[in-house]
């Protein structure tokens, strides 16, 4: 067998979305939408959260039914009413959150639901054979061996987009799939969607970020409330009309950085390491102080140890060795309620795992820490659920978090809405020292612009901040100065003002360098 | 929108009745045993229905045998809501009606109150720390619950055959031929019968064998439905139960709620076991077989707490409709020569019904982007279908 023919998929010349309509209960999701691509072409899917993007795709992948229109694939009508139906018409999608089995290997979940071609014995080996040939011939490097817990994110999107292409996908839909990367990773995705569209696949891009939809695709397709605003060739595109097509009024993207006074030594790492959940020396002897008044951003490629980094800190990974003071006081081996009560307030990188409890209410969720310390309890050993309950409507009144009320279950806010929720909770916990970890990771524009304007008002009253973030972008636009880690290690720190993204692209890309 | 609106209630009216509607659906299977077996259907749930609710009597019965089940399904409401499986309802209440049974004992010639609180305490106590053993276990050593539960309960009936051979003997029945059983519980250790008066003079339960161990499980319902959802422990056994990462992150400690629902698991399980003593048999005895003394009340727990959706409150009509079935059954078996022991299989089939809607609602949800249930039904529903077989 040849590489090539390991390779092989349908064929998809041209698919349409005629009149989707989309009813739930209280909502019109998508309302009456048309909608096109074409083989060899990546169609952009642009909008905020909210606006139907996801809900539309999800149509096409069979996961909703539409409650009208119609699907036409190469001219033929097509009723597509589950994802197999989907993967068996050629249309594969990866999501923004990963459907992978943590402790399966790669080959194991890429074979999940497929036939073996041995009947009822695995064929494990054919699968990483067909991997093999298939992350060749696109450059999407992953060991088929490895359990999907060691993976760092961008790993796991990669074994996505093999899975979908495993499945023989002539379409592919991407939803919001540079959301979780680095620059150097959103540069191999794109690469590697190139490549796919010369092999006469077509992709479906969904995003709210508007220098990468300019930069990738073909055309563009604004959904604003449910609605489609236009669909325009990429080439008669701009930023700022674009923009103004998502929000409906124009946008402005620049922060004032005022000038603070510098405040004392709030935290700080001495030679700190701790290992990795793989086993290794995840970080290797990283010391850093971070003062107060002042934010201390950390880039790096994914998986080279910020989430280590900020585990140790909050507490919730032991450390092998070295030391962490907040204010000069010894926290080395502190439980993470020590931690919060000393003023340390966490935003987690994946808030749906960690940030929050999905089945919980928004009420109980704003108490996640709080719940058994005052004011929230009263008679000493009862919840007050009235306190609670106020205490969680001023929050949503003042960071405008968008929610029924606060005894909806948390998981079904907008992922913009559920950041603002976290982020309302750990600010509101007066925190000394905040470590924010992926804070605008998979967040509309509008929430991103309030949440980095959070994070600078808690600059100005004196907060230590440790922002760590794999968008440079956001580095840049909110640090005081850049810290950049590199496998384990802090390779760097350099003021904002002297740093440029040449230099901190090459201090990330030490990787590079050094990988065969 | 109105429409929406109305689609909404209907959807949630319809989850509502789900645990209705999997009792009526395995009604429906059973028919088919029934008439396997030659029975007419319409006659034997009649019976059936009759026997359980039929006259005071009958009604009586049916609480006097939802007591035990109820006690045991609170405490599974606790252990299932941290996502702990508790499977040991069996050993955990002969480990309460041991120790609170050896408490009545020893405390002979107290006054009555003060031997039946400390009974009470003494079998809650032994039932807990039973529990929390298996709780310890899976903290410490992550050994598997299911497992240790069950391993415990064999460990139990075989204690409590050993202590009721032997240490605990009733003095009377020395001898080769002796049956299992401790010395009877003095009279004033003995829960009074529940007679409520009504106001037309009358009295309902009048000479019944109803006692007043059904008010102090619905209270205890209702401290436990408190616990669960007013309280900051309730609210970190919950929280584990549904996200051990999110707790760990909120600085809960999550092996502190796994042994603890344990715990609070078992002695409500114990107090099933000591309460089952004081209020109905005034001694512990057994015929040597795994359900000679609890009568399948550590299962048929689970299944009622299942069924009451994990709320203790739900557990209550849940554990009255369970009582009910296993009353019932011996009326059917009286008319119709039908054998009792259908019941065991009619409570399999709703378990797997149960759980099966659950799995709908939860279905149903995601599609609404609403709340799901639990996700320890699944798990469960092997671990009770193959434990009532043995």
């Amino acid at each position: 067998m040849t590489a090539s023919a390991l390779v092989e998929h349908q064929r998809i010349d041209q698919l349409q979305m005629r009149g989707i309509v989309k009813q739930f209960p209280g909502v019109l999701a998508v309302d009456h939408v048309d909608f096109d691509v074409r083989a060899g072409e990546i169609h952009a899917l642009l909008g905020e959260n909210g606006a139907g993007k996801s809900t539309l795709m999800k149509i096409l992948y069979g996961l909703y039914h539409a409650d009208e229109g119609s699907v036409l694939i190469d001219g033929v009508e097509s009723s597509i009413r589950t994802p197999h139906a989907a993967i068996q018409r050629g249309i594969g999608m990866v999501h923004q959150h990963f459907m992978l089995v943590p402790s399966l290997t790669v080959a194991e979940n890429v074979a999940l639901g497929l036939k073996s071609s041995r009947g009822w014995r695995l064929d494990l080996d054919v699968v990483a054979k067909k991997l093999g040939a298939l992350s060749e011939r696109y450059n999407l490097k992953v060991d088929p061996n490895i359990p999907i817990w060691q993976l760092a994110v961008g790993e796991q999107q990669r074994v996505e987009i093999l899975r979908a292409l495993y499945k023989g996908a002539a379409l592919l839909i991407l939803d919001e799939p540079t959301a979780v990367l680095t620059p150097q990773e959103v540069d191999d995705l794109f690469r590697v969607l190139g490549q796919m569209t010369e092999d006469g696949r077509a992709i479906i891009f969904i995003s709210h970020k508007l220098h990468e939809v300019l930069k990738i695709s073909h055309r563009i397709t604004v959904l604003r409330d449910g609605r489609r605003v236009d669909t325009i060739p990429t080439s008669t595109a701009t930023k700022s009309l674009l923009a103004e097509m998502m929000v409906g009024r124009p946008v402005v993207l620049e922060y004032q950085h005022q000038a603070t006074k510098r405040g004392g030594e709030r935290l700080q790492l001495n030679s700190v390491s701790a290992l990795s959940n793989r086993g290794e020396l995840g970080l290797k002897e990283v010391s850093l102080a971070v003062y107060g008044g002042e934010i201390v951003g950390v880039a790096g490629v994914s998986g080279n140890g910020q989430t280590e980094l900020a585990q140790v800190i909050a507490g919730l990974r032991p450390v092998k060795s070295g030391q962490i003071m907040v204010d000069g006081k010894d926290v080395t081996a502190k439980s993470p309620s020590e931690l919060q009560l000393l003023g340390v307030s966490y935003i987690p990188e994946e808030r749906m795992e960690d940030g929050v409890i999905k089945e919980f209410t928004v009420a109980e969720n704003f108490v996640l820490q709080d719940h058994g310390r005052k004011p929230f309890i009263s008679a000493g050993f009862l919840l007050n659920l009235r306190a609670i309950d106020s205490a969680c409507r001023e929050a949503i009144r003042q960071y405008e978090i968008k929610t029924p009320g606060t005894e909806t279950p948390i998981k079904s806010l907008s992922g913009g809405n559920i950041q603002k929720l976290v982020l309302a909770r750990e600010l509101s916990r007066k925190p000394q020292v905040l470590i924010a970890a992926q804070p605008t990771r998979g967040v509309d524009i509008g929430a991103s612009e309030y949440i980095h304007h959070r994070l600078l008002d808690e600059r100005q009253k004196g907060t230590a901040i440790l922002l760590i973030s794999e968008d440079l972008d956001e580095i840049m636009a909110l640090s005081d100065r850049i810290a950049v880690m590199y496998e384990g290690r802090i390779v760097g720190v350099v003021p904002r003002e002297q740093a440029t993204l040449r230099q901190i692209g090459a201090m990330m890309a030490g990787a590079e360098l050094e990988s065969p | 929108m109105p429409s929406s609106n109305l689609r909404a209630f209907i959807d949630r009216l319809i989850d509502g009745l789900l645990p209705l509607l999997s009792l009526v659906a395995a009604l429906a299977v059973a028919s088919v045993l029934l008439i396997a077996l030659n029975a007419d259907v319409g006659q034997a749930y009649s019976a059936l229905i009759e026997g359980a609710f039929g006259t005071q009597n009958a009604f009586a019965e049916t609480l006097v045998k939802s007591i035990p089940v109820l006690f045991v399904a609170i405490g599974i409401c606790v252990a299932f809501r941290a996502n702990v499986i508790n499977i040991g309802g069996e050993g955990q209440m002969i480990a309460g009606a041991l120790a609170g049974t050896t408490a009545t004992l020893a405390l002979a010639g107290s006054p009555g109150w003060l031997i039946i609180i400390a009974s009470l305490v003494a079998g809650f106590l032994a039932g807990a720390l039973y529990g929390g053993l298996a709780g310890f276990l899976k903290a410490q050593f992550n050994v598997n619950e299911i497992l240790s539960t069950i391993m415990l309960n064999q460990v139990a009936v075989q204690m409590m055959n050993f202590l009721l051979n032997g240490p605990l003997l009733d003095p009377s029945e020395q001898g080769l031929n002796h049956i299992p059983k401790t010395a009877r519980i003095v009279a004033e250790a003995q829960l009074p019968r529940l007679v409520i008066g009504l106001p037309d003079g009358t009295a309902l339960f009048d000479r019944t064998r109803l006692h007043y161990g059904l008010v102090i499980a619905i209270l205890l319902a209702a401290a436990i439905y408190v616990l669960l959802w007013r309280t900051p422990i309730g609210y970190r056994i919950r929280a584990v139960g549904y996200n051990e990462r999110a707790s760990r992150y909120a600085g809960i400690s999550v092996r502190r709620q796994m042994i603890l629902s344990m715990f609070l698991a078992g002695g409500c399980a114990g107090l099933a076991g000591v309460v089952q003593v004081l209020g109905l048999q005034y001694r512990l005895q057994t015929d040597g077989s795994p359900g000679g003394f609890t009568a399948n009340a550590g299962f048929n727990g689970i299944v009622a707490a299942l069924f009451g959706g994990l709320n203790p409150i739900g557990a209550i009509p849940a554990s009255i409709l369970f009582g009910g079935l296993l009353v019932g059954a011996q009326n059917m078996q009286r008319d119709l020569g039908v054998p009792a022991s259908l019941i065991t299989a009619i409570n399999g089939i709703v378990v797997v019904f149960v759980v099966s809607s659950q799995i709908l609602i939860k279905w149903r949800g995601r599609r609404r982007l609403q709340q799901s249930t639990s996700r320890t039904e699944v798990a469960v529903e092997n671990a009770v279908v193959a434990e009532q077989q043995v």
